[in-house]
């Protein structure tokens, strides 16, 4: 593995100063920062080979299809999904689930059908549901939780029923970083033959992901929180789903033959690919999940880890921090409030320190009601931070302390 | 002091720090001076909304002067009513709707408040001006009538 200097140089963004003081970016739930590599294969293709895929007869076209057909096989291999035919590029995780909860509610939804999801869940994971039951007449259960942050799973096995048509769940929550368990969350639904989306936008960039061995149905993530690219996204489907449900957006490149009677759609899985895709964004991705390759994940995993104990243990030090979320299994995220301090302002105070961390209900306003809490301070760390970064970050916080108390 | 004037001593006091922790600092210590708002108006009719902290404002017109009164969840967003207050409290409907808050931009506010934050400045500003208006509006039918 490349030592921590070396990662960071891969970086550009890491060595810039904010106030004229050195950038701290512990806001990796949110995005994360982009390797060079990334950003070079960007530029690279709309210097050297850009042009519409799939459409064109001349070179640049057929470079640029090629591109990003091989950036199709790259998600493929890394999230080791059967076919190439299962990988559906996106705009992100959002417009993943939406895709789904359109064509599943259209294909297979009935009024009395029930939806479950977990009280953990991302907005994004929430509301294309909510819109979708509306359609539909469905109901939407949820999995509680406890005050660790994690599911009750006996809860989630007594919501299952003959009703139930779908479980999509996260599977790490981005609010307090927990992990679900979505391995017995999927068998526990296949009991009932009921298919699970998982999203994965908070799992996918800290460990290894498989999709034969995780067997889910449905898994979404988006580019831009694995190094890559903003605006796209992977929807993974098992062929047998995707091939049974009607494409979400109609428009070029996904459709067969088209006349003013009748259309039929291209095969998987152009099927749902609608107009010009974001292919600059998947050449990129591509170069991302390389570069994620290159440092490892299992390396990414232990390297994270040992962040995430080494902050838990400074920030819990500190006097009248409370950490939400406890759960033993984590992501390298921390959310955490400062006695007697609204988060805006330690968050306002942090960035004037060169701090970047997010503030507020981080798009899951249930976790927050949960907790009897408007939001929380979230520290979200990744493979490039360093300990000497968190030691600020834990003198900075007893400086916003003295700052208002 | 007219509005300017009042402007004019903010934006000497600030002046006097350089760093920006200083102004915060400063920030803060007028939030906690804020006078405080009688509880009955923390209700959501007086809540403004477009700021990622709370913020309440209640307006009190006597005929002549709107006196406002607020309050908000955050600090340095208590501390930033207090500035708007200092500046448009106790004023005419038409001095608060003809008011240049030149001293957002020189303080650096405006720069240096996140943009969400800055947002959440403007909606109280504007908030303001449409208690003013109101006012105004209600004090210029009585006259018609």
């Amino acid at each position: 593995m490349k030592n921590i200097a070396e990662i960071r140089a891969d970086f550009p963004i890491l060595g810039r100063m904010v106030y004229d003081k050195n950038l701290l970016y512990f806001d990796n739930g949110a995005t994360t920062q982009k390797p060079k590599c990334v950003i070079d294969t960007v530029g690279e293709v709309y210097s050297t080979y850009n042009a519409n895929i799939h459409r064109g007869v001349h070179l640049l076209s057929d470079l640029s299809s090629e591109a990003y057909e091989n950036a199709r096989e790259k998600v493929r291999s890394f999230i080791n999904a059967g076919k190439r035919e299962e990988v559906v590029f996106t705009s992100g995780a959002t417009g993943s689930i939406n895709a789904i909860a359109f064509s599943f509610g259209e294909r297979y939804i009935k009024p009395g059908d029930e939806i479950i999801i977990s009280h953990l869940e991302h907005h994004a994971n929430i509301v294309p549901w909510q819109m979708m039951c509306e359609r539909k007449g469905a109901v939407l259960r949820v999995i509680p939780i406890n005050d660790t942050g994690e599911i009750i799973f006996d809860e989630y096995l007594k919501l299952i029923s003959s009703k139930t048509k779908l479980v999509s769940v996260a599977q790490v929550s981005n609010a307090l970083g927990t992990i679900l368990p979505v391995n017995e969350i999927i068998a526990a639904a296949h009991a009932y033959n009921v298919p699970v989306l998982i999203d994965g936008a908070q799992g996918i960039q800290h460990g290894v992901v498989d999709m034969k061995e995780m067997d889910c149905d449905f898994y979404v993530f988006s580019g831009h929180k694995i190094y890559g690219p903003t605006g796209i996204g992977i929807l993974y489907g098992k062929e047998k789903w995707l091939s049974e449900l009607p494409p979400y957006q109609g428009g070029g490149d996904m459709v067969e033959k088209v006349t003013f009677e009748k259309t039929t759609y291209n095969e998987l899985p152009f099927k749902f690919e609608a107009g010009t895709m974001n292919y600059t964004g998947a050449i990129g991705l591509a170069s991302a999940l390389d570069y994620v390759l290159t440092i490892g994940r299992e390396d990414i995993e232990i390297r994270e880890k040992e962040l995430l104990s080494y902050a838990t243990n400074l920030l819990t030090s500190i006097k009248g921090l409370t950490i939400y979320g406890n759960s033993v299994s984590k992501i390298s995220t921390i959310s955490f409030l400062l006695d007697g301090i609204h988060q805006y302002d330690a968050g306002m105070i942090l960035d004037k320190m060169g701090i970047a961390v997010r503030t507020g209900t981080h798009c899951a306003q249930p976790v927050m009601d949960y907790f009897g809490i408007d939001g929380t301070i979230r520290a979200s760390l990744c493979f490039y931070n360093t300990k000497e970064e968190i030691d600020i970050l834990a003198t900075a916080i007893e400086k916003v302390i003295t700052m208002f108390v | 002091m007219t509005i300017n004037e009042v402007q004019n001593k903010i934006i000497d006091e600030f002046s006097l720090f350089d760093d920006w922790m200083d102004k915060y600092s400063l920030l803060i210590d007028l939030g906690k001076e804020l006078q405080v708002i009688d509880p009955k108006f923390k209700v959501k009719d007086f809540l403004i909304e477009g700021c990622q902290s709370k913020v309440w404002l209640h307006p009190d017109f006597n005929g002549n002067i709107i006196t406002f009164t607020a309050d908000s969840d955050a600090i340095i967003t208590r501390g930033i009513v207090a500035l708007l207050i200092k500046v448009l409290s106790e004023r005419t409907p038409e001095e608060i709707i003809n008011a240049d808050l030149y001293f957002i931009e020189k303080i650096g506010l405006r720069q240096n408040l996140s943009p969400t934050r800055s947002n959440g400045l403007l909606s109280m500003v504007r908030q303001m001006k449409l208690y003013a208006m109101a006012f105004d509006a209600r004090n210029k039918n009585r006259v018609i009538s």
